[in-house]
């Protein structure tokens, strides 16, 4: 009875207000969902015969540029024989809030990359995976973004150089960590239990450092690491 | 620490059990009066509690059912007092357009029939008919001449001087007989506008037949109303309900086309002030382009509102007129603005939606192929971008009758719920009630084998008993009382 008392004291201009306001709730409320900018970094292998598979990275790369937005980040890297350095980053961008501009930015992307690719001549001496690991790290967390994926595109068999030392916990809290195409190596055909110690030892670091690791051989299915908005 | 009291008596269960049995009924049978009275006590309090609840959610309902109605009848008295104005309003109109060029049309049917009188007058006016000439002429004709020259000749004068004065007069016939014709035929129009006039007279004689026929209805209908009789409070509410729905929809209707709305401009609208800012858990592009749609719709509501389409605003409904035009006026200019801005965002949409496909047939490889007839889209995005606006600007009128209808559908939902309520409160006392006399049932049937041997010493006593010593007759009587109310109550 209070409802309906209140209800017929209503103000006819109250009841406008409170339509309108139910308006805006319905129509927000088929809106999305809150929004999180998202940062990718991608480590490309560009050591020894690894050099082959880059034409998959670029694929990767492009699916990337397709599916990200406005606001989000995206850095590509090398993983050469001392990666934990700046001028390893290839390229790197925060997309623009404007659409029409980070369509130009995407673009601006694609082609320096590309061109990297194609001025890929030969590989590295060494792997430094993990140098390019802390690297991307270090650019993951300066974005602050919602959600934060490192795509390392290995064969995850690390060689370093004399001295560089790596076998260190990392610290790659809030991240998700992504191993692609990881291609099985001539030992690994011998024994076979190689190539999976691999995927563990990595598997283990991450977890340890606080993130959360996924492994995707096929490329196809880039869909379940990122998915398309 | 139930299988320990289980077991207290002895160390076999069963006979354990059986002396807890023996326990349990002697003492229910010695406390059975005062549980019988406490059973029933609480099912007279349910009962009684429920029902005094029910009775005053009656009340609740009568009152509110008398609110509904007053409600309903002043808004249908209201809405029967504007259609009859509206009906006196054309009827006042008809008055004025065509009656009040009846003394003129007067003047013309009469100038009319004077003119037809003056007509028929004027050919009335016969001309003398040529007399017997003839007879004449051939009488003198007929004469003897006798050879006399002289009177041969006089004869003859007599006949040509006949002759020509015969075909003088029957000239003079002939032009008065052309003349009754000219005035005869000169009748011919004044008639026919006579007749239009009087059909004209007609017409607007039967409009307003009719109106006087629609306004008696309406008038009896009002009386229906102002006397509260059950049939109009039946329509009316049966006419709120069929408000109610038709509104609704119209307003999920409206809602969507607010959505595709905002789909049009949500895209674009980052592109003015960015994708990437928030506002609580929303985009503020989202939200910008929400402010627009709900600007346009309230823009919608006061332009309708001065033109006194609606009636939500009383400030803007007693504006003097001048005010009121210029409302009209400033409104559907910025409305019409909002659309233009809409009409662009949604042409900048289509060239976002073309660049960003050109960048997607770029990263995937594939040649950058120029779309044919890619205007047709473009220009349908515009037009809806315009149109929309202005289509979301008359939902003013569903939701004020929504808001209307919704007074009189959530005082009968109210009503509906209270009755539930009543209905379900008097079941709860019911069942409370008889759920204790069930109780008190089963409290006997725990107790049977006591009571059973109970009613065999009163029945042996009773019989070796003198019938004048009665000692124990005040217990029995309460005894009897007690049964006779517990059946009474099953």
């Amino acid at each position: 009875m209070r409802l309906l008392n209140t209800l017929h004291s209503l103000t006819k201009r109250g009841r406008l207000a409170a339509a309108s306001l139910a308006v805006t709730v319905l129509l927000a409320g088929c809106g999305e969902p809150p929004v999180q900018s998202r940062a990718v970094y991608m480590l490309m292998d560009i050591s020894g015969t690894y050099t082959q598979q880059l034409d998959k990275a670029e694929k990767i790369m492009n699916y990337l540029l397709a599916t990200l937005n406005t606001g989000d980040s995206l850095a590509l890297a090398r993983i050469d024989s001392a990666s934990f350095n700046e001028e390893d980053i290839i390229v790197q961008a925060t997309f623009d809030p404007r659409p029409s501009a980070a369509n130009e930015q995407k673009r601006a992307f694609q082609k320096q990359m590309h061109d990297f690719i194609a001025s890929v001549n030969g590989g590295s001496a060494y792997t430094d995976v993990t140098g390019g690991v802390i690297q991307a790290v270090d650019y993951l967390n300066e974005t602050e973004a919602g959600e934060k994926y490192l795509l390392v595109f290995s064969d995850l068999a690390e060689e370093l150089p004399e001295g560089h030392i790596r076998d260190f916990p990392i610290d790659v809290a809030g991240i998700q960590v992504v191993a692609l195409n990881v291609t099985k190596l001539n030992q690994d055909n011998i024994d076979p239990r190689d190539y999976q110690h691999r995927l563990d030892a990595w598997q283990e670091r991450v977890q340890d450092g606080g993130g959360e690791w996924q492994v995707l051989n096929d490329l196809e299915r880039m869909d379940r690491v990122i998915a398309m908005n | 620490m139930f299988e320990q009291l289980l077991t207290v008596w002895s160390d076999s269960v069963a006979i354990s059990a059986a002396i807890w049995l023996v326990l349990l009924v002697t003492v229910l049978y010695l406390g059975r009066q005062q549980a019988h009275q406490l059973f029933t006590t609480l099912g007279r309090a349910v009962y009684s509690a429920m029902r005094l609840a029910a009775f005053s959610v009656r009340g609740l309902e009568n009152r509110l059912i008398t609110r509904n109605r007053d409600v309903l009848i002043a808004q249908g008295r209201a809405q029967a007092e504007k259609t009859i104005e509206r009906e006196f309003n054309r009827v006042s109109t008809l008055v004025e357009r065509d009656l009040g060029a009846y003394p003129k049309l007067h003047r013309k049917i009469a100038d009319a029939i004077e003119k037809i009188e003056a007509d028929y007058q004027a050919s009335t006016q016969a001309a003398p008919l040529p007399p017997a000439w003839s007879e004449v002429v051939e009488t003198i004709a007929a004469l003897p001449t006798n050879g006399d020259p002289a009177m041969n000749k006089v004869l003859n004068n007599i006949k040509d001087a006949i002759e020509e004065s015969h075909q003088q007069t029957l000239k003079a016939y002939q032009k008065a007989t052309l003349e009754r014709h000219r005035h005869l035929s000169t009748m011919q129009p004044q008639w026919r506008t006579l007749q239009s006039s009087m059909d004209n007279v007609k017409k607007t004689l039967d409009g307003l037949e009719e109106r006087t026929r629609t306004i008696d209805g309406q008038m009896q209908r009002y009386e229906s109303i102002r006397k509260g009789e059950d049939a109009s409070v039946n329509a009316l509410t049966s006419s709120s309900i069929t408000q109610f729905l038709i509104a609704g929809l119209v307003l999920v209707i409206a809602t969507l086309g607010g959505l595709i709305n905002f789909q049009l401009i949500a895209l674009p609208m980052s592109e003015m002030v960015g994708a990437t800012s928030t506002i609580g858990a929303m985009r503020t592009s989202d939200i910008a382009a929400l402010v627009i749609i709900l600007v346009e719709i309230a823009m919608g509501l006061f332009l309708l509102e001065s033109l006194r389409i609606t009636h939500l605003f009383p400030v803007i409904h007693s504006m003097d007129d001048r005010l009121r035009r210029r409302m009209i006026i400033i409104t559907l200019t910025i409305l019409t603005i909002l659309a233009t801005i809409e009409a662009s965002l949604a042409y900048m949409r289509d060239l976002l939606a073309l660049d960003r496909s050109a960048l997607q047939q770029s990263l995937s490889g594939v040649a950058v192929v120029e779309a044919q007839f890619r205007w047709i889209p473009s220009i349908g995005q515009m037009v809806m971008g315009f149109i929309l606006p202005f289509a979301l600007a008359f939902v003013a009128i569903p939701l004020e009758s929504f808001i209307h209808s919704l007074r009189t559908v959530m005082g009968m939902v109210m009503v509906g719920l209270l009755r539930t309520l009543r209905v379900a409160l008097r079941l709860i006392g019911s069942l409370g009630r008889y759920a204790c006399q069930i109780v008190i049932n089963l409290y006997d049937l725990v107790i049977m084998v006591p009571l059973g041997v109970e009613r065999l010493i009163k029945a042996r006593r009773a019989e070796h008993r003198p019938e004048d010593d009665w000692d124990d007759e005040p217990a029995l009587i309460e005894s009897k009382r007690i049964r006779n109310q517990s059946t009474a109550d099953v």
